[in-house]
């Protein structure tokens, strides 16, 4: 089990959805849904504490492995994130993704946090910090539209490939905080 | 430290010219901005007004830069009486066109350290931008429940 303690919010976004806190949580956990809104992305979750998560790619190549620290439909889901589909960065520690699912109004507020135990440099941040708007948007207008929104296909930001580089050099996470 | 900056993006399938239009005319705005008129439809030198749905003036702000529908920038300074009297921050929204949708960036800084309204507006813009979303996609907005005191200040509780 992984040491929670130690991971700290890098990336917070919060949306707002005409849905229900259960139709949010299986848009979070069944394929047909993660692979209408998430990059096409399958995800495939074993549904308990310590279980593993994966999010597959359309031609069936896992990109993010980890495992599931918590899991409380329909209100919280967290797993571990290695991200192995994209060269070295499978070798970063792995970082934490925690979707809170809240009833407001007659709406449901979703929070996803994106948490590192390491201080990770910002150029890294901005890889999620990129990617985390589209998927949410999107999930969201599935929900109460039907329907993906249009997301432009980019590479990662600008001089992210570098910080990880650097990053797989210095270790720092190896160094006290 | 570094002055604080809130940035807020959501992917809209609307054209700009359909989003433009919902931040800045108070018809529309207040279908989906809790009952809010918000009207920012003129000129740079023009001002930025908002109306809480009591009736009361909130907002009576500078436009610093307009040009729909890609780009608008305005002042942002509460004139709510209870609230500490911040210098004004600054809220700029870029529209970027993605086939028949809209990329909308939102980023409100300019505050000092410590700032309390930006606690607030970190809150305030996840709830009116993702009912924004859904009256542009849906033709229905949000219900407001983004804070108590706010809702209070409204007049709404």
């Amino acid at each position: 089990m992984i040491d929670m303690g130690k991971f700290k919010p890098g990336t917070v976004y919060v949306t707002y959805i005409a849905s229900t806190p259960e139709k949010v949580w299986q848009a979070l956990t069944d394929p047909a849904f993660t692979r209408a809104y998430f990059f096409g992305f399958a995800v495939e979750v074993e549904p308990r504490v310590g279980g593993a998560y994966r999010l597959k790619t359309p031609d069936g190549k896992v990109h993010v492995e980890g495992e599931v620290v918590d899991w409380q439909p329909p209100r919280r889901f967290a797993s571990t994130w290695r991200v192995d589909g994209l060269p070295g960065y499978g070798d970063l520690p792995e970082c934490l993704v925690s979707y809170d699912i809240e009833v407001s109004g007659d709406a449901v507020k979703l929070t996803m946090t994106e948490s590192h135990s390491w201080a990770i440099p910002e150029a890294i941040l901005e890889g999620g910090r990129t990617g985390w708007p589209k998927i949410l948007s999107s999930l969201k207008s599935v929900l109460e539209t039907g329907k993906p929104v249009a997301m432009k296909m980019e590479g990662p930001p600008p001089g992210m490939a570098e910080a990880v580089r650097r990053a797989l050099i210095e270790k720092p996470w190896t160094k006290a905080r | 430290m570094s002055k604080p900056v809130f940035v807020y993006v959501t992917y809209i399938a609307a054209p700009p010219e359909r989003v433009f239009e919902a931040l800045t005319k108070p018809d529309i705005s207040e279908k989906f901005w809790f009952g809010y008129r918000v009207t920012a439809d003129g000129k740079a030198g023009a001002r930025m007004t908002a109306f809480d749905p009591a009736g009361r003036q909130v907002h009576d702000d500078p436009i610093i830069e307009s040009d729909p529908p890609r780009r608008l920038v305005y002042g942002w300074k509460s004139l709510y009486k209870d609230l500490p009297d911040e210098r004004p921050s600054r809220v700029t929204f870029v529209l970027e066109p993605l086939k028949d949708q809209t990329r909308l960036t939102v980023t409100h800084d300019d505050f000092d350290d410590g700032s309390r309204m930006f606690e607030m507006i970190s809150k305030g813009w996840p709830a009116v931008l993702s009912s924004l979303k859904s009256f542009l996609e849906t033709g229905r907005g949000l219900e407001a429940t983004w804070d108590e005191e706010q809702r209070r200040r409204a007049g709404q509780a």
